[in-house]
């Protein structure tokens, strides 16, 4: 086992245990924190896979800028409660047991995809793979194939503002 | 940068997608299981990351940066979410004095 697998595997326990945190714990701050835990471990697993660009624009997004907002809210209206209402034990098994068959599903669904198993570990080719986490080779394939998609992305940005503003304001 | 060369050649890619999947469910099993807002708009943002993890396994796997434009863009997908959602639960509060969303009944028959 070299250390590179033994992070791997470390970080994967940890992932899934913040992550079940998430749900499982009583008070929206705790679930929160355990949320920002989960991000960085995501994060974690991005720069093993050699994606440094996306794993700092997770920390700096994700865990800098929704989760701070996630905060504000919780903290400003005061909501740091458990408003959860008793659900008999017999709904809860059955949300678990709909949980798993789905990840089942989705193991078995994506297991077989075509070009999964076309993992090749070729010298070469591993250096597209270093490079291919680069913001030099990012920013080439987002402004020359992606034009497009990155402009309507920024025509959403500005309607959710708008959006986000109108719902806020009192009254109009 | 030697790291992902030994992920590559020692974990099989079924590994990223079993993580990935159970992310998801859990995050499926949060908003089946919760009722406050704000817990249910964070288990969406751990299966939209769930995904995001799974976009950038397989484009390491397959030599292929468009998989990590992706996450680029849902990225600003669930930041344009968040910031909708938060402000649609802030309404919720002045009007119901409470984020449980069982108040919001009124479209079920």
């Amino acid at each position: 086992m070299t250390l590179a697998e033994i992070t791997f595997y470390f970080l994967s326990v940890l992932t899934i245990v913040s992550a079940a945190a998430v749900v499982l714990s009583n008070k929206p701050i705790t679930s929160i924190l355990f949320l920002i835990f989960a991000f960085f471990c995501v994060a974690s697993h991005f720069l093993l896979l050699s994606a440094e660009f996306l794993a700092f624009v997770q920390i700096i997004v994700y865990a800098g800028a929704i989760m701070v907002l996630f905060l504000f809210v919780v903290m400003l209206l005061n909501l740091n409660k458990n408003i959860e209402p008793y659900k008999p034990i017999l709904f809860r098994t059955g949300a678990v047991i709909c949980g798993g068959l789905l990840m089942l599903l989705i193991i078995g669904a994506l297991k077989k995809t075509a070009g999964m198993d076309m993992v090749v570990v070729d010298e070469e080719l591993l250096q597209t793979t270093i490079q291919a986490g680069k913001v030099k080779t990012l920013g080439k394939v987002l402004f020359d194939e992606y034009l497009l998609p990155f402009e309507v992305v920024s025509v959403l940005f500005l309607s959710a503002i708008v959006g986000a503003v109108i719902l806020g304001k009192k009254d109009i | 940068m030697e790291s992902i060369k030994h992920i590559i050649q020692h974990v099989p890619i079924e590994y990223y997608i079993v993580i990935s999947a159970i992310m998801f469910s859990i995050g499926v099993a949060g908003v089946l299981l919760k009722r406050n807002a704000i817990i249910l708009l964070m288990c969406i943002e751990l299966m939209l990351n769930a995904a995001n993890l799974l976009f950038v396994a397989v484009s390491a796997y397959t030599q292929d940066p468009s998989g990590q434009v992706f996450v680029f863009f849902v990225l600003v997908v669930a930041a344009a979410e968040v910031a909708v959602g938060l402000a649609i639960i802030v309404m919720l509060y002045r009007n119901f004095d409470s984020v449980n969303i069982n108040m919001l009944d009124k479209l079920k028959w």
